[in-house]
């Protein structure tokens, strides 16, 4: 019996590969006839789809609630701007002028709980959705969407990572960098894999990855794209910091334009699939033993 | 005049061209707006002259000797931060999102607020000019707010210097520090490359600039890796009058300049690359390209 698991696929630096190994793994997983769901957590810019032709099943909005100010009720006494601290609501005493800027609100309901006068209710103010693919019959591609222009993608990532149910295998496509949606997106992993590739851009970000995913006590591994650019500095730090590589893959025009075409790696040269279906076994392994 | 170089897309070169426009004109500002992974410090190494501490928000901490688990706090946080873990009240520092509500109702005051004050922003020169560049601390948010302060520090070196020309390297995505990036500069320079990605971002990031009536440019990186996909990009931008300014092709010297912390104009200043690279500097700033080195 598979122990269910769920992998985030992550990187620092944008563009080293996530969306390219999280759809090949996907691929390879659904080959072998596993239970696995994709989510595509990558909010802002979602496009694990493109490389799949996926049924929409469902789509959920997901919005937050914001204030509404009722000016007939409302004392301009100010509690409310004062118990925001998002600076969302903008208050003029003396000329009473109060208004919400509904694109710094958090949805926290502070405001709600300060105004004594009943002068602020809450109507629902939309974030992104989420959307779920039937790709075959067993396996599903969860996708995070942010509408654009809203400023923040986390509760719409938080939301789709909810979706991914019961799959034995979970597979989250990270947003880049290590700031918040990065974290809660790898906060529910159980393994997480880092995408890098060999310059310093890359292994600046790759530090900065690591050092965060240290102090969140979770297991990772490193694969390295496009390993033939770059230098060897790389593959040294990995070494002295006894950090697992999991995969090497090359650069290569005719990968690059199987990717840019929005095809899949694995589906073209099925050599690939087995090395992917090593990298997953792998993963497995390393996972079990980090848990024991 | 400043000039901000974003591309929806991660990894498309952002960072490479920000970096030769950079060491193109004499002297410049450069402001790296990347807050959640700055590079190009890498390649420039400043000097470091001032250093300032970046809050980017707060932290809910229980203070157990005055907690008595009596739960208020637990329905009022909508971020689902606090819950009860073996008859004791625990706050989730990843899922705290600062809003203090939980704070200010606790009955025994037994929840304070902490500063999250690990991020910082750097100034110094470096051999094009003045530099400032933010980095956030890992997990933190607001970087928006980062951003803003870079920029604003960035003006102020361009003013003191007379340094007239600022070039702001921006994040990924189109986020909250994306827009902060470009709210109210002088140009957007989508930097995109001719894969099914990047086409749907420089879309999203469009739509961004458009809504922002922003003048805005587009260059397609790497344009022969694929280009029946650069043909998409360019009918796509022809439609909606946007400029696409430069088709840069793949090239092993962008790589290698980077891994000998140089822009490629520096490290290869005759090749075909840094030629295309000066034409485009040139439409977008109208400089004659001959006064640019």
């Amino acid at each position: 019996m598979i122990k269910k698991i769920k992998i985030a696929i992550a990187s620092g630096k944008g563009g080293t590969g996530k969306t390219f190994v999280s759809t090949n793994l996907f691929y390879t997983l659904q080959q072998e006839g596993t239970d696995v769901t994709l989510v595509d957590c990558d909010a802002e810019e979602p496009n694990a789809l493109a490389f799949f032709s996926g049924e929409l099943e469902n789509s959920t909005q997901i919005t937050q609630l914001v204030p509404v100010m009722d000016e007939s009720k409302c004392t301009f006494c100010g509690k409310c701007h004062e118990y925001c601290n998002y600076n969302a609501i903008f208050f003029l005493n003396e000329a009473k002028i109060i208004k919400v800027m509904d694109e710094l609100c958090h949805g926290c309901g502070a405001c709600s709980v300060a105004c004594e006068f009943g002068a602020i209710s809450e109507k629902e103010d939309v974030l992104g959705e989420v959307n779920r693919y039937a790709v075959t019959e067993k396996t599903s591609l969860i996708e995070a969407r942010m509408k654009v222009g809203v400023y923040s993608p986390v509760s719409v990532i938080k939301a789709a990572i909810k979706e991914a149910d019961n799959a034995e295998v979970i597979l989250m496509d990270s947003p880049p960098g290590t700031s918040c949606p990065f974290i809660q997106t790898v906060a529910q992993a159980d393994y997480v894999i880092l995408v890098t590739e060999p310059t310093p851009f890359g292994l600046s970000d790759l530090k900065q990855s690591v050092e965060t995913l240290k102090t969140m006590h979770k297991p990772y591994g490193v694969i390295i794209n496009r390993a033939n650019l770059g230098n060897d500095d790389v593959y040294v730090y990995l070494n002295k910091e006894n950090i697992p590589l999991l995969l090497n893959i090359p650069f290569d025009k005719t990968i690059a334009s199987i990717y840019s075409k929005g095809e899949l790696l694995c589906k073209h040269q099925p050599h690939w699939q087995s090395q992917f279906k090593n990298l997953f076994n792998n993963i497995k392994y390393l996972y079990g033993n980090s848990n024991n | 005049m400043e000039i901000a170089i974003i591309s929806g897309k991660g990894g498309t070169g952002k960072s490479s061209i920000s970096a030769a426009f950079a060491t193109l004109s004499q002297q410049v500002v450069l402001a790296d707006c990347d807050v959640d992974a700055a590079n190009l410090y890498i390649l420039f190494n400043p000097t470091h002259e001032e250093e300032q501490i970046f809050v980017s928000g707060q932290k809910a901490v229980i203070d157990y000797n005055k907690c008595r688990n009596c739960g208020s706090c637990l329905d009022t946080c909508r971020f689902e931060a606090i819950s009860l873990s073996d008859g004791e009240i625990v706050i989730s520092d990843i899922l705290c999102d600062g809003c203090k509500l939980c704070s200010r109702i606790c009955p025994f005051e037994a929840i304070n607020m902490v500063n999250e004050d690990k991020s910082k922003m750097y100034t110094g020169s470096f051999r094009n000019g003045k530099m400032v560049y933010g980095r956030l601390s890992p997990g933190e948010e607001n970087s928006g707010k980062l951003v803003n302060m870079v920029r604003n520090k960035a003006k102020q070196l361009s003013k003191d210097h007379q340094l007239e020309t600022i070039i702001i390297d921006g994040p990924p995505g189109i986020g909250c520090s994306a827009i902060s990036t470009i709210t109210g500069v002088d140009h957007v320079v989508i930097v995109t490359e001719p894969t099914i990605s990047g086409l749907h971002d420089m879309k999203r990031a469009l739509e961004i600039t458009s809504n922002f009536k922003l003048k805005t440019w587009v260059i397609v990186n790497k344009f022969d890796l694929n280009t029946d996909l650069t043909h998409q990009i360019e009918s796509y931008c022809q439609q909606r009058n946007i400029s696409v300014v430069g088709k840069f092709p793949f090239d092993r010297l962008v790589v290698d300049a980077m891994v000998n912390c140089k822009s490629v104009i520096e490290f290869a200043p005759d090749s075909e690359v840094a030629k295309m690279i000066r034409e485009s500097y040139s439409a977008i700033t109208h400089i004659d390209s001959k006064q640019i080195h």
